[in-house]
């Protein structure tokens, strides 16, 4: 059994994780979406996702209490390291599966970061009313996003399909309690995430119901990646991308 | 020179209140509601900000724009706290930043969630382009009279 010290450490991880690597995989669409306006759509919420990050993991270090900043997190760890959820390493591929993979997240973090603004931890409740907001922008326009391009033409509508068939299987994970979850309801630090589930659950069905998209009839879901157990492939190269300036230059700042 | 008087807290507000928001000069980091708190103390300025959004690179700029604009009003010890909560709010924009956001053509923010009216031609057929616009405190709109694309001033 780990204290709550070590665990808060884990939960603030995986917060700020989530945060990090979806924000990169984000701001690798700049200059590359297929209109400028969701270009700079996409900048912009990148920029959100890394500004939260900064805030966990800025905790996150102060928790450990190892000397490690929210950069060195960020950018000194290895792949084994990371605690974010499987989903959000995958490469972006196409824009609606980008699309897609921000809608399944932000339909999650919107009521996560609502019920985290309740926490009994002050520094998580007061960084979770910050992002919530955010959150919920971003949700409004996935979701719209979600509807038309599903609600569209037979392409648009036939790769949202695919990309919501791809992505089902990786979007339990957010859901899977374990001893981490326990201790921070113990604490009443955080719900867990299980609770959480079936708010999620309405709130995508409905929007796949508005979108003519089915989702697969399953409930299986791969994991690994918040516990740090196991991820795939891809967040090893997406890491040595993103932090190759820090690898190659230690200490370098502008 | 302010060496040897001591500093009241109104003058403190009105040396802020001419430093511009980087990217939006037009309106004061006092009219964007960025700065929270002054507290002066023998030990020198304490100035408490909070950042408008998470990720907003202007953040930076705008602490290094206090402590340039303090400095050379000779204040000495100048300490700057960020805060993030309570979280920042469009309600914080002061009345005077609003009209003048308006004048220099970005439609002031507005709890209906968009534009009350075009700020060329204060038309209010409008129509939204995109919610995300050339930085993170702006979306993209339409006035579907004069036809002018404008910056809306995103309300949260
Ligand atoms: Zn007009």
């Amino acid at each position: 059994m780990r204290d709550t010290t070590s665990a808060l450490f884990e939960f603030l991880l995986r917060q700020g994780d989530n945060a990090l690597v979806l924000g990169h995989r984000t701001s690798e669409w700049c200059g590359m979406a297929p209109v400028i306006e969701e270009d700079i759509a996409l900048a912009n919420i990148a920029l959100d996702l890394i500004g939260q990050a900064k805030l966990w993991l800025e905790y996150a270090g102060e928790q450990e209490e190892a000397g490690r900043s929210a950069n060195d997190l960020a950018f000194l760890r290895d792949a084994y390291d990371f605690r974010n959820l499987l989903m959000l390493e995958l490469p972006n591929e196409d824009f609606g599966r980008t699309i897609m993979r921000h809608f399944l997240f932000d339909a999650f973090q919107v009521p996560w970061l609502e019920a985290l603004s309740e926490s009994s931890d002050q520094r998580v409740s007061d960084i979770a009313q910050k992002a919530s907001k955010e959150a919920t922008y971003h949700l409004e326009r996935s979701e719209y996003a979600v509807i038309g391009l599903g609600d569209g033409t037979e392409e648009s509508n036939r790769r949202m399909q695919n990309a919501l068939t791809d992505l089902w299987p990786f979007a339990g994970e957010a859901f899977r309690d374990d001893n981490i979850d326990r201790a921070m309801h113990d604490a009443a630090i955080s719900p867990l995430p299980s609770m959480l589930q079936p708010v999620w659950k309405i709130k995508v069905q409905s929007t796949f119901q508005l979108a003519y998209l089915t989702p697969p009839d399953s409930e299986f879901a791969h994991s690994g990646g918040r516990i740090g157990f196991r991820h795939t492939e891809h967040l090893g190269h997406m890491l040595a991308t993103m932090q190759f300036l820090q690898r190659a230059y230690p200490g370098a700042t502008w | 020179m302010v060496t040897s008087v001591a500093l009241s807290k109104d003058q403190i507000w009105d040396w802020l209140d001419s430093v511009p928001d980087p990217e939006i000069p037009v309106i004061s980091i006092v009219d964007l509601g960025v700065v929270r708190d002054v507290a002066v103390s023998e030990g020198g300025v304490l100035i408490t900000i909070t950042p408008t959004y998470t990720g907003c690179p202007a953040m930076s700029v705008i602490a290094f724009d206090i402590e340039t604009a303090l400095a050379q009003k000779g204040v000495k010890k100048i300490t700057l706290e960020t805060q993030i909560a309570p979280a920042w709010t469009t309600d914080w924009l002061s009345e005077k930043g609003r009209a003048r956001l308006e004048d220099y053509g970005i439609a002031p923010p507005q709890a209906a969630g968009g534009p009350e009216r075009c700020p060329q031609c204060k038309s209010s057929n409008v129509e939204r382009i995109s919610q995300f616009g050339s930085t993170p405190c702006k979306a993209q709109w339409r006035c579907k009279s004069c036809m002018e694309p404008f910056d809306y001033f995103k309300c949260i």
